[in-house]
C-alpha cells in the first residue's frame, strides 16, 4: 500500500510538472508574475539599502566597512543557491524531458555567474581596507573563483552547441557532476586554507554578528533572491518564444500583438 | 552472462592499448609535455635548491594535471571519428562497464606513465628522497581520478566547435581537490614526513566516490553527443 | 549624522561606495540586457511571421 501511494505520488508529481511546465501556460503565469516580483524585489532593496547603509550602526572593529558584507554575503550565498537550482532544473529537464526546466536552467546559469563575479569583486573591495591586499586567498574567495569557473564552462559548452536539445542535455550533465563535486571543492578548499593559514580572519567570523546586522542582512538576501526569480522569469519567457517559435501558439501570439 | 561482461571490457580494453600503442606519438606528447613544463620551472625561478623544493609538490602536479588534461582529447575523439564508438553504444552490455574499460586503459598510457616518471623529475625539482614515494603514490592514487573526471567533459565536447581548449575549461575547475590533496600529501612529506597519510587517504576516499560516479556519467553523456 | 558624513562611510567611502556601485551595476546589466533581447527575439519572430505570409 505503502508503495503503491508513493509510486502514485511520484507518477502525480511528473504529471504536475508536465502541466505546469507546458511552455505555453508559463509563459502567461511568468507574465503575470513578473511585475509583482519586480515590486517585492525594489521594495526589499529600498528597505535593505536603507537598513544596510544608514540605520545599522558601524562595526566597533571594521567601522562602516563591514556595510560591504551587506552586499558580499547575500551574493554569495546566491551564487551557491543558483548553482543548485540550476543543477535541479538541468537534471529534471534531463531525466523526465521537461522542456521548461532545459530553459530554466539555461536562463539561471548567466545570472549565478554574476552574483558569482559581484561577490568576487565585493570580496576583494572589502578585504583591502581589512587585509592590506585586493585578494588574499581567503577560503570563502577561492571556492567563489572556481564556481565562477564552473558557471563560466557550463555557459561556454551550452553557448558552443546549436542543437538546443543536446546543449541542454550536455550540460545537464556537466552541472550533475558539478553539483556531487561542490560539496568536494568547498571542503577541500576549506581545508587547504586551515592549512596554511591556521590564525587568519575570515571576512565574516570576524564581526560578531548583532541583530542590527543580521536584519539588513536578511532583507539584503530576499532582495537579490526575488531580484533572481524576477530576471529567470524574464529570461525565461525570450527562451520559451525562440524555442517554441513555430508553434501555433507563438504564432498567433505574434500576430496578435502586431 | 557476468563473465560476457568482462571478457568484453576485457576486449574494450586490449583493444584500446594496442590503438594507443599504434598511435604512440599520443601517449608521448603528454609525457613529454610533463617533462619540458617541469623543466621550465626551474629556468623561470633560478637554480636555488631551496626555492624549488618548496614549489616542487606544487608544480609536479600541475604538471601532471595540464599533461593529463592534454590528453584528454584522444579518449573518445578518434572513436568517434571512425564510427567504433556507436558500436559500443549499441553492445548488449551496459556502456559504463565499457566506458570504464575505456578509462582505464586511458589511464595505463598516461597516468601511470606520469607517476613512474616522477621520481626522475622530483630530483631535478630538488624534492626531498624521502618524499619521492609519497609523490609517486599520489600520483598512483590521483591520475585515476582525472581520468575519471576528464573522460566526462571529453564526451560531452565530442564534436563541438573548440572541443579541446572547451575540455580544459570544463575539467580544471572539478580537478582542484586531486590537486589539492595530491600536492599537500607530497608537501606534508617532505616537511614533518606523517601527515601525508591523512591526505593519501582523502584522495583514495575522492578515488571511491569517482569511480562509482564517473562512468555511469561520462556513458550518459557519450548517449547525448551521439543521439 | 550629515550627509557629508553618511557620504565619507567613516574614511572608508571608496570601497563601500564602489562595493556597493559594483553590485548596482551588476543589477541594471542583468535587468537592461533581458530587456533588450526579448525585444530582439519580437523583432525578429514578427519579421519572419510577415515573411511567412507574404509567401502565401
Amino acid at each position: 500500500m505503502g508503495e503503491f501511494g508513493g509510486f502514485a505520488g511520484v507518477s502525480r508529481l511528473i504529471k504536475f510538472i508536465h502541466k505546469y511546465g507546458a511552455p505555453k501556460r508559463f509563459y502567461r503565469l511568468a507574465g503575470r508574475l513578473v511585475p509583482w516580483f519586480a515590486g517585492v524585489t525594489a521594495l526589499l532593496f529600498v528597505v535593505g539599502l536603507y537598513l544596510g547603509l544608514y540605520w545599522a550602526p558601524p562595526d566597533y572593529q571594521q567601522g562602516d566597512a563591514y556595510r560591504i558584507m551587506f552586499v558580499h554575503v547575500p551574493n554569495a550565498w546566491m551564487s551557491m543557491m543558483a548553482y543548485v537550482i540550476m543543477a535541479s532544473f538541468a537534471a529534471t529537464g534531463y531525466i523526465w524531458n521537461v522542456r521548461l526546466a532545459d530553459m530554466l536552467a539555461k536562463a539561471t546559469a548567466p545570472l549565478g555567474a554574476s552574483f558569482t563575479l559581484t561577490a568576487l569583486v565585493t570580496g576583494s573591495l572589502w578585504g583591502k581596507p581589512m587585509w592590506g591586499t585586493w585578494w588574499v586567498w581567503d577560503a570563502r574567495l577561492t571556492s567563489e573563483l572556481i564556481l565562477f569557473f564552473l558557471y563560466v564552462g557550463y555557459m561556454a559548452l551550452q553557448a558552443s552547441i546549436d542543437d538546443p536539445r543536446r546543449a541542454a542535455h550536455a550540460s545537464a550533465i556537466l552541472a550533475i557532476v558539478g553539483v556531487v563535486n561542490i560539496p568536494i571543492i568547498h571542503y577541500s578548499v576549506y581545508w587547504w586554507h586551515t592549512l596554511h593559514q591556521p590564525a587568519s580572519l575570515t571576512l565574516t567570523s570576524q564581526p560578531k554578528i548583532y541583530i542590527t546586522m543580521l536584519i539588513p542582512l536578511i532583507v539584503m538576501s530576499f532582495a537579490f533572491m526575488f531580484f533572481y526569480f524576477t530576471m529567470l522569469l524574464v529570461r525565461v519567457r525570450s527562451e520559451i518564444l525562440v524555442r517554441e517559435q513555430r508553434t501555433d501558439w507563438v504564432r498567433k501570439l505574434v500576430g496578435s500583438k502586431q | 552472462m557476468k563473465g560476457g561482461l568482462l571478457s568484453a571490457m576485457a576486449a574494450v580494453f586490449t583493444r584500446e592499448l594496442l590503438v594507443f600503442w599504434r598511435r604512440s606519438t599520443e601517449v608521448m606528447t603528454a609525457l613529454v609535455f610533463f617533462v619540458i613544463v617541469t623543466t621550465l620551472f626551474p629556468l623561470a625561478v633560478g637554480p636555488e635548491r631551496h626555492e624549488l623544493m618548496l614549489m616542487a609538490p606544487g608544480v609536479l602536479w600541475v604538471a601532471a594535471l595540464l599533461a593529463t588534461t592534454l590528453s584528454l582529447n584522444h579518449l573518445f575523439a578518434s572513436d568517434y571519428q571512425d564510427g567504433s564508438l556507436e558500436q559500443l553504444l549499441v553492445s548488449p552490455y551496459p556502456l559504463s562497464a565499457l566506458v570504464f574499460a575505456k578509462i582505464a586503459a586511458h589511464w595505463v598510457l598516461t597516468g601511470l606513465p606520469l607517476a613512474l616518471l616522477s621520481p626522475l623529475l622530483a630530483v631535478q625539482m630538488a624534492l626531498p628522497t624521502k618524499a619521492i614515494g609519497t609523490l609517486v603514490g599520489s600520483l598512483l592514487l590521483g591520475t585515476p581520478i582525472l581520468s575519471l573526471i576528464g573522460a566526462v567533459p571529453a564526451a560531452l565536447t565530442l564534436g563541438v566547435r573548440g572541443g579541446g581548449v572547451l575540455v580544459s575549461l570544463l575539467v580544471l575547475p572539478l580537478y582542484t581537490p586531486v590537486l589539492i590533496f595530491g600536492a599537500e600529501a607530497v608537501a606534508a612529506s617532505a616537511g614533518q614526513g606523517f601527515a601525508s597519510v591523512a591526505h593519501l587517504s582523502l584522495l583514495g576516499a575522492f578515488l571511491a566516490v569517482v569511480v562509482s560516479f564517473a562512468p555511469w556519467a561520462s556513458s550518459a553523456a557519450l548517449r547525448v553527443s551521439l543521439d | 549624522m550629515t550627509f557629508s558624513q553618511f557620504l565619507a562611510m567613516g574614511g572608508f567611502a571608496f570601497y563601500v561606495w564602489s562595493a556597493y556601485g559594483f553590485a548596482a551595476f551588476v543589477v541594471l546589466v542583468n535587468t537592461v540586457q533581458p530587456i533588450i533581447h526579448s525585444r530582439k527575439v519580437w523583432r525578429t519572430l514578427r519579421r519572419d511571421l510577415d515573411r511567412a505570409e507574404e509567401e502565401e
